[in-house]
């Protein structure tokens, strides 16, 4: 808990990290139209699908500030040294990120997918996919910046590690908003969704945790 | 800057290393270390740099993993030992330039389980009251030093792990921390530094460099 809020407040602190991911996801979904002709019957049965590539990529922007700057000033030793095991820390981080970044780009996301052509009436099922995909975004972004510590670019590396696995999220997240925007029932693709997070969820505390260790020595 | 002996700390556990081999890639930076320190013990490790006075320390603390050789804390498992028992005072020391002292220190004392008491009394002892509100990097390399000795007086832990502990400090300064250190040993503590020169306290001294 000390942590998890420590983390909210370095998140927020120096320039508002969650702001610019939010400015950043706006900015790639003005882009799109500009670039691909602004025709709304042609964006809009790709609205879903441009809004989740954008929410993606911006959920990338502040990764690196997750482990990277605790490895380099010896906060990570102290973490290490804790009574909380590190894969717990992995996960309170994580779960920062979820409340710092994922949820104000989830409450961006139906103001972007709207703006791309999706109807208004969809807005609430982007605003919950997007905030579930968020929490996988969060725990699969930091088991990739767990793995990218102490290597040169890492934010680079961050990105190349992540953004396949960000691949999944992404098929389910569009596909629930096509299937909603065709009368059909969201619930299969979201339950994909849920599923990719709680495979992440496992996952992450401990390959994050063996990742740090592997660094720290 | 005076400091109570106060009660005797609960745990001793007593360190020994048994034929330690440690590289840093390629590179040996010694074999067969052999050593001991117990309760009541200040162990100063000496050598030139890059003799792996540091690399020691980590191996210590569970950073870095011994090519050969064994680490035991007497009867507590090592991880227990390392999480519940020790504090480490490395060269980077965990604080974040743009934050506050105080709530740098508040963070990592109460990280370790320190109380406000424990706080207060840490604020007290290194007379960190005027530093308090300031931003980290505005402080001296020596009053953020003392900042980051905080929480090893906030919480107490028997053994601690310096590296330079006292090399960014002015000389009264150097002779406080020597007395928070004596007071800390005469509690039961055991203190394992990495040193360049001298400690203001009693202390064994092992040169690490010399049984390369």
């Amino acid at each position: 808990m000390i942590l998890w809020r420590r983390e909210l407040s370095l998140a927020w602190a120096g320039g508002g990290g969650p702001l610019l991911a939010c400015g950043f996801f706006l900015c790639l979904t003005v882009l799109v139209p500009l670039a691909a002709g602004n025709d709304p019957a042609a964006l809009r049965p790709l609205a879903g699908g441009i809004a989740w590539v954008a929410l993606a990529v911006s959920s990338i922007l502040s990764l690196e500030r997750l482990f990277e700057r605790d490895f380099e000033d010896g906060t990570l030793d102290l973490l290490a040294l804790g009574p909380a095991p590190l894969e717990l820390t992995v996960i309170a981080k994580a779960k920062a990120q979820w409340l710092a970044v994922g949820w104000p780009l989830a409450l961006t996301a139906p103001v972007a997918a709207i703006t791309l052509g999706l109807p208004p009436s969809l807005a609430p099922l982007t605003f919950l996919a997007a905030l579930i995909g968020g929490l996988g975004f969060a725990l699969t972004g930091a088991l990739g910046a767990a793995m990218a510590l102490g290597s040169k670019r890492g934010g680079l590396l961050i990105a190349v590690v992540v953004l396949p696995l960000f691949i999944p999220p992404v098929v389910f997240g569009a596909g629930a908003l096509e299937r909603a925007a065709n009368g059909l029932s969201p619930a299969p693709a979201l339950a994909f969704l849920v599923a990719y997070v709680l495979f992440a969820g496992v996952i992450t505390p401990f390959a994050g945790a063996a990742a740090i260790r592997n660094a720290q020595g | 800057m005076g400091i109570e002996s106060g009660s005797q700390l609960a745990v001793w556990p007593m360190i020994a290393v048994q034929a330690l081999t440690l590289s840093r890639g390629e590179r040996v930076l010694f074999r067969d270390l052999s050593f001991s320190a117990g309760s009541g013990e200040v162990l100063a490790l000496t050598g030139a740099n890059g003799a792996g006075k540091t690399s020691l320390l980590r191996a210590l603390a569970g950073f870095l993993r011994p090519d050969a050789g064994t680490i035991a804390f007497a009867d507590v498992e090592a991880d227990e030992a390392r999480t519940k028992h020790l504090h480490w005072l490395g060269h980077l020391d965990g604080l974040k330039g743009a934050g506050r002292a105080r709530d740098e220190l508040t963070f990592q004392a109460r990280w370790f389980g320190a109380d406000a008491d424990g706080i207060a009394a840490a604020i007290d002892v290194l007379a960190l009251e005027p530093l308090l509100d300031l931003e980290v990097r505005k402080l001296s390399a020596g009053q953020r030093r003392r900042l980051a000795f905080a929480r090893l007086i906030a919480v107490q832990r028997p053994i601690w792990l310096l590296d330079e502990p006292l090399s960014p400090l002015d000389a009264r300064w150097r002779a406080g921390l020597g007395v928070l250190m004596k007071a800390h040993v005469d509690r039961g503590g055991t203190i394992i530094a990495a040193v360049h020169d001298p400690l203001p306290l009693p202390a064994r001294t092992l040169d690490i460099g010399a049984g390369r």
